[in-house]
């Protein structure tokens, strides 16, 4: 998604891979394997500096629990760099994961098609944290704190590159252009099923 | 605002394996072996009375597990958890969705309900994953609805032969796919037994349309990484870490050779002092109605 959209992207595995990046996306996934590995390779530290630095990261899903400041649970720990508190697997097991459409600031007039899987939400929002889009219930699922991005769904699954333009205009990128067209990844558009 | 809410599509479904993907998913028995799986790094547990290894040795007829010994693994952990139903057998995967099981596995692995037709996925909320040892299978059971894919090797051997050979021959077909001309796709649809659609789908992105992992005979962290190289999206570890002699040190080692299995360096380190691996039998040794990778394709 983020080369259909001109970006540079490269794999981070090791805290060499750091190294010259503008930005860093951590991913979804399993936050508790996220979390293990993360201190085994010493991954903690460096990402956390990065974000302290000003350079932009978002988490998404298991991201956005590493992200936050608190968690309901006592496992995984996370990095504490963004002031939320989050629940993880807010809405129940995977039979309970879905899609929605939400309107999210900033990204310009049309809905964004959000697609949530065995999601996290936000409980608690510090004074510094914007809330950028929040479920019909009131509870936010993207939030921003100046350099930092974090959402409770998978832009990566859609077609849509609104959230990945946002982002990359976060670090340093083109400038984000509400009225660029909605879709722009030939490769996932109109297929049975989408690959990040 | 009001908005629609979509359950059991298959974006959804088949994103909940793309979160898998880079991951372990492992075979546990117990509660106490699952919390073990979440500790090691595993992104997912497959809850089952017994891994394949007993019930190769068991013989009998193997069956969906009994449901309170699914709930408990189900509360002992944050992780998905996985659970198998016998093949065709549609009445047990609805058990298992209604326990709120994260994903259904369709499995060779249990003695098959029925020889001729598959689970018709489609209908279900809950996700399913089949096994497969070709391009043709694994687009079979992606047109009943599979939302993710595995590789069948041969369970509960410990003997990652088949697992190659399965991985090898949909991988070969995939880059056979990439270069043939659409009046022999045709006729490639027609000898696979699958829709022209889907095989046109599959040429396109260069790859199976939902996530493939490895499984079936996957014992140490050099096997994972080797199917991690040859194409896997990630690897299910049957047998391999609970019939070793040190599970614990051999799941965690196995998460880390799948999340670096390019590294050699790494993969060097996490491999010294596991202990036993599983003891394994060589598939070559099996007989004919020994074999479950055979079962209803």
């Amino acid at each position: 998604m983020l080369r259909s959209i001109g970006a540079d992207a490269t794999e981070v595995r090791l805290p060499d891979h750091l190294a010259g990046l503008d930005g860093l996306i951590i991913p979804g996934g399993e936050s508790t394997t996220l979390s293990r590995l993360m201190s085994l390779y010493r991954l903690r530290e460096p990402v956390a500096d990065m974000a302290a630095s000003g350079k932009a990261v978002w988490g998404t899903c298991a991201g956005m629990i590493m992200l936050a400041a608190e968690i309901t649970e006592e496992d995984p720990v996370p990095l504490a760099v963004m002031d939320v508190g989050v629940q993880r697997n807010a809405f129940g097991r995977q039979v309970d994961s879905f899609e929605q459409d939400l309107t999210i600031k900033g990204l310009g007039p049309h809905s964004y098609h959000a697609i949530f899987i065995r999601a996290p939400v936000i409980m608690r929002v510090g004074k510094e944290v914007d809330v950028l889009s929040a479920l019909p219930d009131g509870r936010p699922v993207a939030v921003q704190q100046k350099n930092l991005l974090a959402t409770a769904f998978h832009p990566e699954l859609t077609a849509d590159a609104r959230m990945h333009r946002y982002f990359v205009a976060m670090a340093g990128g083109p400038a984000y252009d509400e009225n660029a067209p909605l879709i722009e990844s030939p490769r996932v558009r109109g297929r049975l099923v989408q690959d990040s | 605002m009001v908005a629609e809410i979509l359950t059991g599509t298959f974006t959804v479904k088949s994103g909940h394996a793309q979160m898998l993907k880079g991951g372990v998913i492992m075979d546990v028995v117990t509660p106490e072996q699952a919390r073990i799986a979440q500790e090691a790094g595993a992104v997912a547990v497959m809850a089952l009375e017994r891994v394949p290894a007993d019930i190769r040795a068991d013989g009998g007829v193997a069956r969906m597990s009994d449901p309170s010994m699914i709930a408990e693994i189900i509360d002992s952990v944050s992780i998905p958890v996985m659970a198998k139903c016998r093949i065709g057998h549609f009445v047990e995967a609805q058990i298992l969705e209604a326990m709120g099981v994260d994903y259904v596995d369709e499995s060779e692995v249990l003695t098959p309900a029925d020889e001729m037709h598959h689970v018709w996925k489609h209908d279900f909320t809950v996700p399913f994953v089949c096994g497969c040892r070709d391009l043709g299978e694994a687009l079979r059971r992606i047109s009943e609805g599979a939302a993710m894919i595995r590789t069948k090797g041969e369970a509960g051997t410990g003997d990652v032969v088949e697992a190659v050979r399965h991985m090898r021959a949909v991988q070969d077909a995939i880059r056979k796919l990439r270069t043939m001309p659409d009046d022999e796709l045709v006729v490639e649809a027609r000898d696979l037994r699958v829709s022209l659609d889907l095989l046109q789908q599959t040429r396109e992105e260069g790859r199976l349309p939902v996530v493939n992992f490895a499984a079936g005979g996957v014992a140490t962290p050099a096997d994972a990484a080797l199917m991690m190289q040859l194409g896997a999206d990630g690897v299910f570890v049957g047998s391999g870490i609970f019939k070793s002699g040190d599970p614990a040190s051999r799941g965690h080692a196995i998460v880390q050779a799948v999340t670096h299995y390019n590294d050699p360096h790494i993969l060097a380190d996490v491999s010294r002092d596991l202990g036993e691996p599983m003891v394994g039998r060589s598939v070559r040794e099996l007989t004919e109605s020994e074999l479950l990778a055979t079962r209803s394709i």
